[in-house]
């Protein structure tokens, strides 16, 4: 369990390590960045084997910081950060391998990208909000050159947007923070402290903090209408830092909404509570309906993760213990499929085909020129799709029950965006993988015209990227008990109970 | 309990065929066809030895399998077998087989169809045998994967939107169902069916859900409600079906309509009627209305039909609506004074029996359509054909049992189910009845007049020349298709042997408002 937070030192050394293995060959910073990222994995992995499921953080290291400010180095971990540990560490390991055709930079590109992973890593493990918010910075700053050096589409456009809404969100997150911390006469930055300090501040003013804290994050976590970094960012990244933003990344701010803004103020959560329940459901049907309309099939994925993060937002939304373990599960699940599908398209599918267009690619028969990757991302897809058997279904069900024990009419309207995914989605798959296979038969074009272009075969770390993913996704599917049996435990921690009412276990 | 878990099997060795299938890339196209054809038969097989040793006297549900699964949302690993879910475990035994040689020629990567194919049945008997919500919507929504893929990808030249429109319109019933079914959950606490029907039976449900506000019975049930009436699918939420069963390849158009199609009525019997019996007999007379327009409309709609395919699927439409028709029937007569037990009994075990009985007609109809399909390159108006009967007399004999199983002749299976429907129906609600007449009088022309066309006459269109009679591989699928409907039509109490206990047990006390 004390090892834990090498997982962070771990990637920090990564980054280093490779940077400078860059400079020999670029195969040697693959290595490295493929040892570093699986070791740290390996750290999350044994500290879940030995993790005993509590309702409270459970400190791993805890040393004075600044001690002018009061601030901590403080790292612990409950059932919530164990499950987006396990999850980082697969994204990370994943994303690795499907960056192992990066030549430009090899050295610089694992570097931004190791940072990046041992930023997340902190964040999950931060219980003092200081500690948090600096973690937090370190994890926007490599996504910006990972983006604007290494990325294709509009990057320098797209690096900026998501750089500038990052910052802007993580301003007022601190500004928020820093009234409340003031508020408490500048003791401490534990989240518990805050509480306190929160709860001495006038009605009006508590409802203004908690908007700024929740709203800086919510940013991050895509909520609609402060969403539209997502889909340029993640149509922009090179793959492996488009399965860390969609799969990881966004689930620092849903993280942070639900650790550090949700308990932060009772009293302003309630005020906010249906607004952001709304916002949250509009940005399901909302994305959903743009992405049905996409004619780049990355956007497609991009709206698709702002559709499915609106319901990790419903989940903390509605506010009872049912509804935030599901939404939980579901910041696993999306890491998980998201990741997938960014990876079969971004990497299996453009880096040969090269076009991601849907108009393009129906006039191609992609799943015999490249059985692999229309198997990998139909299974993405009945995934993303919300079909039982895969993880975001009980998430998906979860969330609807608690959302529903907290008003019908948002589980009814996000209900509707299961169906507009199960659209988009199909619409993709059928588009974009299952093309042009009738019509060269119908119009019986001249032999040897053309000919049928030839991709080079999936490479051995894509099927095992894509296998592990699978994996994950089939597993938590099975056996969703396997995570709730750690989240559940933490949400009857004082700090939830206050905000979080009724709704089952 | 602790004994062989014979129904997991049932379920999941399919599924296993379509995994070994998955994991041998370069098995060749006989090899694979074979594999897929035994572990397709292991249904009928594994259904046999299970009605070996049903107990027959008995209405509530054996080979019970349940384990806890999902704590936090009181979800088991549930299965269990009545009379209902056994007769449908054998359609789908003879069925599933019968498709596969159906498409037995079929030349394009018999593998992936193979394994296809092997998830689409597995999903079916999870249907049929799950008892948990969460564990049978899996298998209800695994079945779509592989139908859209065996449609999109083997079916005819406008099969990418049929498929399309199939999945989306079957997908959004499911959403209301999956609501519906979110609702109950957060009333009850329990996702389990038997459960659930006994809380139905009581009235608790309603009272739960009433305590939401006082329209949330209505609005939980339409949900449920829509969720099964696109699947069966229940006039008017058919539109996506002639096009999803006349583009499909043949031997999954016959498991569309055999198998896929009871799915859905399944759901009217097994989940909307017990857990709703007070909200289905509120709109029960509506509800026979819509029966009877896709009873009759179907009727006629298959009459102006040129595409035979077409026609088939709208005599299923037809046929799917008698199931019902008989139901909701009873739903609406139910909880008056009025004497309607022997006339309710009729009406159940009709259904029941007409849900078997169509699966084997309709399927050997598609078969045979299918058959002239490969004679003719493709060609399967009415008018590319002419005096088949002389051309291929054999095949023109068993095609003819079929088809007159499919109008209901007496001593042919079709008529025992219809007959009992009719029968039951007529002393429930008359007018309903009389109305449905038209529909058998509809059949009986389109369908005779089909025959005529086609099979008799002087030889024309692509019977022209001559075109091959029955081969061994058909004749293994129509010959006992044709003697399972004789014999049923002669003895019909070995199949309602199965269930009658489950008809006297729903006659007796439950589903009474």
């Amino acid at each position: 369990m004390n090892l834990l937070p090498w997982c962070i030192y771990l990637s920090l050394a990564g980054a280093l390590l490779s940077l400078a293995a860059g400079r020999r060959s670029p195969a040697a910073a693959r290595w490295v960045a493929l040892l570093t990222a699986a070791a740290a994995w390996a750290v999350t992995l044994l500290a879940a084997v030995q993790f005993v499921p509590g309702s409270s953080l459970q400190t791993l290291v805890d040393l004075a910081w600044i001690p002018m400010l009061g601030a901590r180095y403080h790292l612990a971990v409950d059932g919530i950060s164990m499950t987006l540990l396990v999850l980082t560490g697969l994204a990370a390991t994943a994303g690795v391998l499907f960056s192992w055709n990066i030549a430009t930079r090899t050295g610089e590109f694992f570097a931004f990208y190791l940072a990046l992973i041992a930023g997340v890593y902190g964040v999950f493990l931060s219980a003092d909000a200081l500690l948090f918010f600096v973690f937090y910075e370190i994890a926007i700053v490599p996504k910006y050159f990972l983006i604007a050096i290494w990325g294709s589409t509009n990057r320098e456009y797209g690096a900026m947007k998501l750089a500038l809404y990052s910052f802007a969100g993580s301003a007022i997150v601190l500004a928020g923070l820093l009234w409340v911390y003031a508020a408490g006469g500048g003791q401490s930055f534990a989240f518990g402290e805050l509480t306190r300090a929160a709860a001495t501040l006038p009605p009006h003013s508590q409802i203004a903090v908690f908007g700024l804290v929740f709203f800086g994050f919510a940013t991050l976590a895509g909520i609609f209408p402060l969403h539209t970094w997502a889909p340029t960012g993640h149509v922009a990244a090179p793959t492996g830092a488009s399965m860390l933003l969609a799969g990881v990344v966004m689930k620092l701010g849903a993280y942070g909404c639900l650790r550090v803004a949700l308990p932060l103020s009772p009293l302003g959560f309630a005020f906010w509570q249906a607004p952001i329940a709304w916002l949250a459901v509009i940005g399901i049907v909302y994305a959903g309906l743009v992405a049905l309309r996409q004619e780049d099939l990355k956007f497609v994925i991009g709206y698709s993760s702002v559709s499915h993060m609106g319901f990790v937002l419903l989940g903390i939304a509605a506010a009872n213990a049912g509804a935030v373990s599901g939404a939980v599960l579901q910041m696993f699940s999306h890491g998980v499929i998201a990741g997938l599908l960014f990876a079969v398209v971004g990497r299996m599918l453009y880096d040969r085909t090269h076009t991601r267009r849907l108009s393009e690619l129906r006039t191609m028969p992609i799943y015999r020129l490249l059985p692999f990757a229309a198997a990998v991302f139909v299974i993405a897809a009945v995934a993303s799709m919300g079909l039982p058997g895969f993880s975001g279904f009980p998430a998906e069900l979860t969330i609807l029950i608690g959302a529903w024990n907290a008003a019908h009419a948002w589980a009814a309207v996000a209900a509707l965006g299961i169906f507009i995914a199960a659209a988009f989605t199909l619409r993709a798959v059928q588009l974009g993988f299952f093309g042009g296979a009738r019509e060269p038969e119908a119009e019986a074009p001249p032999r040897g015209q053309a000919g049928t272009p030839h991709y080079g075969p999936i490479s051995l770390p894509e099927k095992t990227g894509a296998v592990l993913l699978v994996a994950a996704t089939v597993l938590v599917g099975v056996r969703p008990d396997l995570l709730l049996d750690w989240i559940n435990p933490a949400l009857q921690s004082p700090l939830f109970q206050a905000v979080l009412k009724g709704g089952a276990p | 309990m602790n004994s062989f878990p014979l129904l997991s099997c049932i379920v999941l060795v399919p599924w296993a065929g379509a995994l070994a299938l998955a994991c041998l890339p370069r098995l060749g196209s006989a090899a694979s066809r074979v594999v897929t054809l035994l572990f397709s038969l292991s249904t009928l097989a594994l259904g046999l030895v299970v009605l070996g040793s049903f107990d027959r006297s008995s209405a509530s549900y054996q080979f019970v399998e349940s384990h806890a699964w999902i704590q936090s949302l009181n979800v088991h690993y549930h299965l269990g077998l009545d009379g209902l879910s056994l007769l449908l475990v054998l359609l789908t035994g003879l069925l599933g087989p019968a498709g596969l040689l159906a498409s037995w020629k079929q030349a394009q990567n018999p593998r992936f169809f193979g394994l296809l194919y092997l998830v689409l049945q597995g999903s079916a008997l999870g249907v049929f045998l799950a008892l948990d919500f969460f564990h049978w919507f899996v298998f209800w929504e695994m079945s779509l994967v592989p139908a859209y893929f065996l449609i999109k990808l083997w079916g005819g030249r406008g099969a990418a939107p049929a498929a399309y429109q199939f999945v989306i319109y079957t997908m959004a019933g499911s959403a209301f169902l999956l609501l519906g079914f979110v609702a109950i959950f957060a009333a009850t606490g329990t996702l389990d069916f038997p459960e659930l029907a006994s809380l139905g039976a009581s009235g608790a449900l309603a009272a739960n859900l009433a305590a939401f506000g006082g329209y949330w019975p209505q609005a939980v049930f339409i949900g449920v409600f829509l969720g099964f009436a696109v699947k069966a699918p229940l006039f008017p939420f058919h539109t996506w079906l002639p096009a999803a069963y006349a583009e499909a390849p043949t031997g999954v158009s016959m498991f569309l309509t055999g198998v896929m199609s009871k799915m859905g009525v399944y759901g009217f019997i097994r989940v909307l009627w017990p857990l709703f019996p007070g909200q289905l007999h509120a709109v029960a007379v509506p509800l026979v209305w819509f029966a009877l327009g896709g009873a009759v409309l179907g009727a006629f709609a298959a009459m102006r039909q040129t595409d035979l395919k077409r026609m088939v699927a709208y005599s299923s439409i037809n046929h799917v609506s008698y199931c019902l028709l008989a139901l909701f029937a009873v739903s609406a007569a139910s909880g008056e004074s009025a004497p309607g037990g022997a006339a309710a009994a009729a009406a159940l075990s009709g259904a029941l029996l007409q849900m078997f009985n169509h699966g084997i007609s309709a399927g050997a109809l598609f078969f045979g359509i299918g058959m002239l399909e490969a004679r003719s390159g493709g060609r399967r108006g009415i008018g590319d054909f002419g005096g088949v009967r002389s051309a291929a007399p054999v095949f023109a004999g068993l095609f003819g049992i079929a088809m007159f199983s499919s109008l209901g002749l007496p001593g042919l299976n079709g008529f025992v189910g219809e007959f009992l429907i009719f029968r039951g129906v007529w002393g429930l609600e008359p007018w309903a009845a009389s109305i449905a007449c038209l529909g058998l009088l509809a059949t009986a022309l389109f369908l005779l007049g089909f025959w005529q066309k086609v099979f008799h006459g002087p030889r024309a269109g692509a019977a022209a020349a001559r075109i091959a009679d029955a081969s061994g591989t058909e004749l293994t699928v129509l010959v006992p298709f044709a003697a399972l409907m004789l014999l049923f039509g002669v003895l019909p109490q070995l199949l309602t042997g199965i269930f009658n206990p489950l008809i006297t047990a729903w006659n007796a006390h439950t589903f009474l408002p």
